[in-house]
């Protein structure tokens, strides 16, 4: 009997692998946000590899392939879903879009950094790992007579006014799991203080998250706030930029999944499996591509300067992750930081400029009455107008989702109500700040 | 108007309906399906206005609106600055190169997406050329780029084309003997201009005026660019794109956006209520032409160069950054390639077949669509003809990725027979988006050109014994030509470069316009300057295009001048 049952699992293994090697053909469809760089390479070694197999990139900007996928997931025709930000998976996840794929591959360890690389339930997995990090253009530092910002706090320092650039988590994944990062570093409050004072010396709230390389390459701006590959690629495309990794990161997966109901899984599942092997890790790290690969063998093969998260513990474990907490009060941020950063920059920045210069005329004098003033306009600033109790709330944060499950499921409050309150303060706050600072200075 | 239609409307009633049908179809429908969410409870579903309470109630959302008009009637007036000398002296002088400036004066229409952006920034950025060069001479910068002044400075640089376009066409459509009657009369120069030529141009000026009114109102990309977000339709667009928040604000603003653009087409319409723009006389066409004398010449010439240079800017970046190698905080790029152009070239001519397929069908059916409403609108009496103008101008204020959301929504289950592919996949579904997004543009050049053909031409028509249908294809269309023309390049030239409903329509890589091309090579910072080589040979196709189109309306009214020598003897 034991024998018999062995036999037969065999069988139905043999068959399997035979079935699986022949199905890889006809045509697969990628719905991708990735440049035609990353795209065409990954295509054309796979392709080689599986001579009967047409891979179409279907490229569509991450929230444009959510919507695409999600209107044509009774009719699909996509088989896969191939993008950076997690929470874009997350989406999919919810919207009972994807499907369970457990690739083959072994060598792939279960973290990099402090994060997971594959979706603990299983309907996404990591291929590459990417952290957030400050890049610069030398020829505008230069200009300026500026030194480049290695680490987040120094990029609030009033040198730098006007030079910062960065996307907001709303607009970029990736971009939130920065800004998470750090609030859950340094804590809720603390946290926020240090984006409102970074946020102060920001030129510019980018739309999309490559407008912040697109603008240090420029030189629009000196400084960004950028995901690692946009700097490295920036650099090995000739521009003159650099980039570095202040202690405070993360280190986050890029991902792909399989669409539930695709018409060629089998050549899905081989396309997992081929950006998994040796072979797809070291596809990565092509200079036009960059990405940390998640195999840490590959990195053998690396260039000398190139990025190791698994040998340098500094790059992405300072903070540990705590992916429900950041999941459950996702929104919230988002909101959080285009009310009070996005749509009232310039008054922040207003806000700012009067504090700096309250301070710099401050310096080398001892005037408690405009310290005072000055400490309390920069407390101004950083009020939140909700704690973190009600952020991390399941049922606040169901104000900005909606998702009612049945038809008689209530949800109390409305976004746009809550964002205008938040917003009256906000407004109120900077405004207060900047008269405080600018009496604080016209008493030195 | 209760009366029931007569035999002789029949044929228009017909058209109107199946236009009416088509608009229903591609347009409300799928735009209706999207945002119903705008007059949904958030918490309960059930219908309610609640949310444009919020609206009213948001103080931000208040100062976008502010913000929004502001800009737009800025943008108008200095639109106004720039087209006016250009379209008056190319049309009233006899002035060598107007044909080329005609043709030039259209390429701002032409803004391939994201690279156009970037190379505005490195000419008038705050570190741009202009800037750079301004702080080394003079220690001195000028915020071109910066905050609503600077949406208005791109703004108006990129849709004055709207006012010149139209206006020449009216220009040009004005009967000649009213100048001379004026002339005999004692008036001249610039008396004659405002009191004479100007307002028998009007329908023209104002089709051009509301469009850059209600497009620049409705514009996303420029704000967006410039990072400007405290503006109506960047507002709507953050919110409706955003990742996994389910904002209804983003929709209840693009209802706002409908409602207020059909208000200000309403205004503009009732600002030529009343009057008789037509003149009977179209043997000589347009207006005496005249020499300069030299001063006057060289004059114009400069202010014609100095606007030219202004409004070419973007694309005189454009060209360097296409040939450039590395551009980065510096007047102009290290060095030079042809790198980009031959790594480009290999996928090109695939994007650029499509873009003229599908920018060429989308501008056809415009100016066809456009004639017909325009005609059912002033030439008949049917009820409720009004509404094909207003429902087709709304198209104006949607969003493209509401557009295309709605397609997919609503077409996706649909399958095309003998194809056997999901209509919303089909290419076809790209020319018929397309075709709903630009017919506004088509549609005003159609009305204004018509409003300037007298009836009496056609009742004349018909009294020789010439069918309706016969006298609107012999009489009407040639007549209104110079409008069509102008609708159908300004139609093709910005479906050229669509990028917004496209994105979400593309389902397969060999159907992929050329914006769309673009979007892919700006996604990488080594793509910059493919990209940028991509969108100069979209601008030479389209310009090639443009230019070739006025040189056939220009050969055939030539030619139909020397056929008819009695009516040009005839008016002394």
């Amino acid at each position: 009997m034991k024998y018999i049952s062995i036999l037969c699992a065999a069988a139905l293994g043999l068959s399997l692998i035979s079935s699986a090697a022949m199905a890889v053909e006809g045509t697969l469809t990628i719905v991708t946000s990735y440049p035609t760089d990353t795209t065409g390479t990954f295509k054309k070694a796979f392709e080689s590899k599986y001579p009967g197999l047409k891979v179409e990139m279907l490229k569509k900007k991450t929230s444009a392939g959510i919507k695409y996928l999600q209107e044509t997931s009774d009719n699909n025709n996509s088989d896969m879903f191939w993008a950076s930000a997690p929470d874009a998976f997350e989406v999919l996840k919810d919207s009972d879009l994807l499907v369970k794929y457990k690739s083959n591959v072994s060598g792939i360890p279960e973290k990099v950094g402090a994060f997971p690389i594959n979706d603990p339930d299983g309907y996404y997995l990591g291929f590459a790992a990417s952290g957030y990090g400050i890049m610069w253009n030398t020829r505008y530092l230069k200009a300026k007579k500026l030194l480049p910002a290695k680490e987040w706090a120094d990029l609030k320092k009033s040198e730098y006014f006007g030079h910062v650039g960065m996307s907001a988590p709303s607009r970029s994944g990736t971009t939130h799991l920065t800004v998470e990062t750090l609030i859950q570093g340094l804590g809720w409050d603390a946290g926020w203080a240090e984006w409102k004072a970074i946020a102060g010396n920001f030129k510019t709230v980018t739309e999309r998250s490559f407008g912040v390389p697109d603008g240090v390459n420029s030189g629009n701006f000196g400084l960004g706030v950028v995901i690692d590959f946009f700097g490295l690629s920036s650099q090995a495309s000739g521009f003159p930029v650099e980039f570095v990794y202040p202690t405070v990161t993360t280190l986050v997966p890029a991902n792909i999944a399989l669409v539930k109901n695709g018409p060629n899984p089998e050549a899905a599942g081989a396309f997992v499996d081929f950006l998994l092997s040796t072979q797809g890790q070291e596809l990565l790290l092509d200079p036009k591509i960059r990405r940390l690969p998640v195999n840490p063998e590959t990195y053998a093969k690396a260039p000398a300067d190139f990025p190791n998260p698994f040998k340098d513990s500094s790059i992405g474990s300072a903070v540990k992750f705590d992916l429900a907490l950041s999941k459950n009060r996702y929104n919230v941020v988002n909101s959080l930081f285009d009310v009070m950063i996005t749509y009232r920059l310039n008054d922040l920045r207003e806000a700012t400029k009067a504090i700096q210069d309250a301070e710099k005329a401050l310096a080398g004098q001892s005037n408690a009455g405009a310290k005072k003033l000055i400490t309390e306009a920069r407390a101004l600033i950083s009020e939140l107008p909700i704690d973190e109790a009600t952020a991390n709330d399941p049922d606040f944060s169901a104000i900005f989702t909606k998702k009612r499950k049945k038809a008689t499921d209530k949800v109390a409050g409305r976004q746009a109500e809550v964002e205008q309150k938040w917003d009256e303060m906000v407004k109120a706050n900077y405004a207060k700040a900047k008269a405080l600072a600018e009496k604080a200075k016209s008493m030195l | 108007m209760a009366q029931p239609i007569s035999s002789v409307q029949r044929g228009p009633a017909t058209i109107g309906i199946i236009i009416a049908l088509f608009l229903i179809l591609f347009l409300a429908l799928p735009v209706l399906k999207v945002i119903f969410v705008a007059f949904q409870d958030p918490a309960t579903g059930e219908f309610t206005f609640i949310n444009f309470v919020d609206f009213f109630n948001t103080s931000l959302f208040q100062e976008s609106f502010f913000n929004s008009f502001y800009v737009a009637i800025m943008s108008v007036l200095v639109a106004t600055l720039i087209s006016v000398p250009l379209a008056y002296f190319t049309t009233r002088f006899n002035f060598s190169g107007a044909l080329i400036i005609q043709t030039l004066g259209i390429i701002p229409l032409i803004m391939p997406p994201f690279v156009g952006a970037v190379a505005m920034q490195l000419l008038f950025g705050s570190n741009g050329s202009v800037n750079l060069l301004l702080d080394e001479w003079f220690g001195f910068t000028i915020p071109f780029m910066e905050g609503l002044n600077g949406v208005i400075f791109v703004e108006s640089i990129h849709y004055f084309p709207f006012i010149l376009i139209n206006l020449s066409a009216a220009l040009v459509n004005i009967d000649r003997s009213m100048e001379e009657a004026a002339q005999n009369l004692g008036s001249s120069g610039l008396r004659l201009f405002r009191r004479i030529v100007f307002p028998l141009a009007m329908p023209g000026y104002v089709a051009g005026a509301a469009l850059v009114f209600i497009k620049v109102f409705d514009d996303l990309g420029t704000p967006l660019l410039l990072n400007v977000n405290n503006m109506l339709a960047p507002q709507a667009f953050l919110r409706i794109t955003s990742i996994g928040i389910s904002d209804p604000m983003g929709y209840v603003i693009s209802v706002i956006l409908v409602g207020f653009s059909l208000l200000s087409l309403y205004v503009s319409l009732l600002a030529l209520k009343g009057k008789d723009y037509a003149t009977t006389q179209k043997g000589g066409g347009g207006l005496m032409k005249r020499d300069l004398r030299f001063w006057e010449k060289i004059g114009c010439y400069s202010l014609v160069i100095f606007i030219l240079m202004l409004v070419l800017s973007p694309h005189i970046g454009l060209f360097l950054l296409s040939f450039g190698t590395i551009w980065s905080y510096a007047v102009l790029p290290d060095a030079y390639t042809f790198d980009h152009y031959i790594t480009v070239f290999s996928s090109a001519s695939q994007y650029i077949t499509n873009t003229l397929l599908y920018a060429g069908l989308a501008a056809t059916f415009d100016v066809i669509l456009g004639t017909a409403i325009a005609y059912v609108v002033l030439r008949t009496g049917i009820r409720g003809r009004k509404w094909l103008d207003y429902g087709a101008t709304a198209a104006l204020a949607v969003p493209g990725v509401v557009l295309g959301i709605g397609y997919l929504r609503l077409f996706h289950s649909v399958d095309v027979p003998l194809i056997d592919k999901p209509l919303a996949s089909w290419w076809v579904i790209i020319v018929i988006a397309l075709t709903i997004r630009r017919l506004p543009y088509a549609l005003r050049s159609c009305m204004a050109a018509l409003q300037q053909v007298s009836i009496m031409l056609e009742e004349a028509a018909e009294n020789v014994g010439a069918t309706k249908s016969r006298t609107v294809w012999r009489i009407v269309v040639p007549l209104m030509s110079g409008g069509i023309l102008a609708g159908f390049v300004t139609s093709f030239a910005t479906a050229s470069v669509e990028l917004s409903a496209t994105i979400m329509l593309v389902a397969t890589e060999s159907d992929a316009p050329l914006a769309f091309g673009i979007y892919e090579y700006m996604q990488s910072a080594s793509g910059r300057g493919p990209g940028a080589a991509l969108g100069i040979i979209a601008v030479l196709f389209v310009g090639f295009g443009t230019y070739m189109s006025h040189r056939i309306i220009e050969r055939s009214k030539r030619a139909r001048e020397a056929s008819v020598p009695v009516t040009e003897g005839a008016t002394p």
